[in-house]
């Protein structure tokens, strides 16, 4: 398997405080990664590193042998914020086709992106008049446009109901089959099972990188809520 | 650069203004009315409408771009978009290109108005040459824009936005020569004036509105105007820092 994702001792200091702590970790590609953690440490900015839009105190990020943030990734790496960022005065269908233009794209981009999200209904409507996971998912779908070969993804399902939940995780499986590495951060625990790799974040620092079974079979669980607790534990009692 | 980008950035920042109708009325209707309220202000004192008339017709697309591009783009910075749009291949100066296009076509719509109304139902005379005093008028608005394009850097919430009209506009205002003629200020005064593009925008526009010899003077004001909006605008794209804490 490809190294898709390479960070090498990393620190990212923010208003003083070390959020990212010596954090090293290797992704392979074609997968669906699970970024865990409790709020505040540290998901959120380890995604803003792979994009390259978090200064960095010091060490490295290699995606697919470039530097994070290099201008040849911006068409492979897809990125979408935990507040959905797209213009709450344009339509759904103005918000994707100026970023059409802007990774130059066909037209028929923009109706394929919008059925896989399940908003060719709500085309016309203006974004601000979206509920807040119709938001979530135009803001995916924005991310989408490209056909990134990474998507990083900040908490995507927040909000969504159980049905639209369930065909996104099957959409972002469909998605690494055709060759795409996605990295998922969430806080839901029943989502963790979904994955394929987890990477638990503690502190600025990797707790656990592996796969669900893994997991489970190191803690002796029988389901990853108890799995968690149990690391979690562990990891208190070793410090 | 790809101009294609330039114009999508500009197409799609004129679709947001339309889907906010109240805001064109206002952007397009507001200098007319003030216009109209400055001819009665004057009434029978036609001359001094016809003095003061050209300076304002300069000021007021340079004032209201200031505020729409301002607001704008602070709304996209705090929006995420911004961001959004940095981890994609559109390049700082592109997005500076096309808000300043976008505005720059909306600044001629407002700028053609007000002549028309001007010169036209208000019966403003001038001596000079109205294409000058059009060309004058547009170069303002692009200052306008490209000024709030820099400042929005340094506003944190739209209530510091809009903060910086009173803070940032109107010194440039009283001392630009609308209310006293710049070279009867008092020396210190005067060389603050000399400081501010503004200044030279409003001189600028009063020079080619009252006569129609072309001199030194309005070369210097054209140039100055000119060139301090790729100023701002790469100073602006200086503050579009790709990398935040």
């Amino acid at each position: 398997m490809e190294t898709v994702l390479d960070i090498d001792r990393l620190y990212v200091r923010r208003s003083g405080n070390l959020v990212l702590n010596n954090l090293t970790l290797e992704i392979h590609g074609e997968r669906v990664i699970g970024l865990l953690g409790a709020s505040g440490s540290g998901k959120s900015t380890l995604m803003r590193c792979l994009v390259g839009v978090q200064r960095i105190e010091s060490g490295t990020i290699t995606i697919m042998g470039l530097p994070a943030g290099a201008k040849e990734l911006r068409r492979k790496v897809g990125y979408v914020s935990q507040s959905p960022a797209v213009y709450l005065d344009l339509t759904v269908m103005e918000n994707l086709d100026y970023f059409r233009s802007i990774f130059s794209l066909p037209y028929s981009r923009l109706r394929e992106v919008v059925e896989t999200v399940s908003l060719a209904g709500a085309q016309k409507q203006l974004a601000s008049s979206l509920s807040g996971g119709q938001r979530a998912r135009l803001s995916l779908a924005i991310a989408l446009l490209p056909s990134p070969s990474l998507l990083v993804l900040d908490e995507p399902t927040v909000g969504l109901d159980p049905l639209l939940r369930e065909e996104l995780w099957n959409y972002f499986h469909e998605l690494a089959n055709q060759g795409c590495t996605l990295i998922v951060s969430s806080h839901v625990m029943d989502e963790a099972e979904r994955c394929d790799d987890l990477v638990l974040l503690r502190d600025g620092k990797i707790m656990f990188h592996s796969t669900p079974a893994t997991l489970k079979a190191s803690t002796e669980s029988d389901n990853l809520d108890s799995a968690f607790l149990a690391l979690a534990k562990r990891v208190k009692s070793e410090f | 650069m790809s101009s294609s980008r330039v114009f999508a950035t500009a197409k799609r920042l004129l679709k947001q203004l339309r889907h906010d109708p109240r805001t064109i009325l206002l952007l397009l209707g507001v200098p007319l009315l003030l216009m109209v309220l400055l001819r009665y202000l004057f009434g029978a004192q036609i001359a001094e409408f016809n003095n003061l008339a050209p300076m304002l017709i300069a000021l007021f697309p340079f004032t209201i771009m200031f505020i729409v591009t301002s607001i704008s783009m602070l709304r996209e910075r705090m929006s995420g978009t911004l961001e959004r749009l940095l981890t994609s291949p559109i390049s700082k100066f592109e997005i500076l290109a096309g808000y300043g296009l976008g505005f720059g076509i909306l600044a001629v719509i407002q700028v053609a108005l007000v002549l028309l109304v001007t010169f036209g139902p208000l019966e403003l005379t001038t001596k000079g040459n109205i294409a000058m005093l059009l060309l004058f008028s547009l170069l303002d608005a692009l200052m306008g824009t490209s000024l709030g394009l820099l400042l929005s850097a340094f506003a944190n919430s739209e209530f510091q936005a809009v903060q910086f009209l009173p803070a940032f506009i109107f010194p440039q205002m009283l001392l630009s020569g609308i209310f006293t003629p710049r070279n009867q200020m008092p020396q210190a005064l005067k060389f603050l004036s000399d400081l501010l593009p503004l200044s030279y925008a409003i001189d600028g526009a009063s020079r080619t509105a009252s006569s129609t010899t072309w001199n030194l003077a309005t070369s210097v004001d054209l140039t100055v105007v000119v060139f301090a909006i790729p100023l701002s605008l790469a100073l602006g794209a200086l503050t579009l820092k790709r990398q935040t804490k």
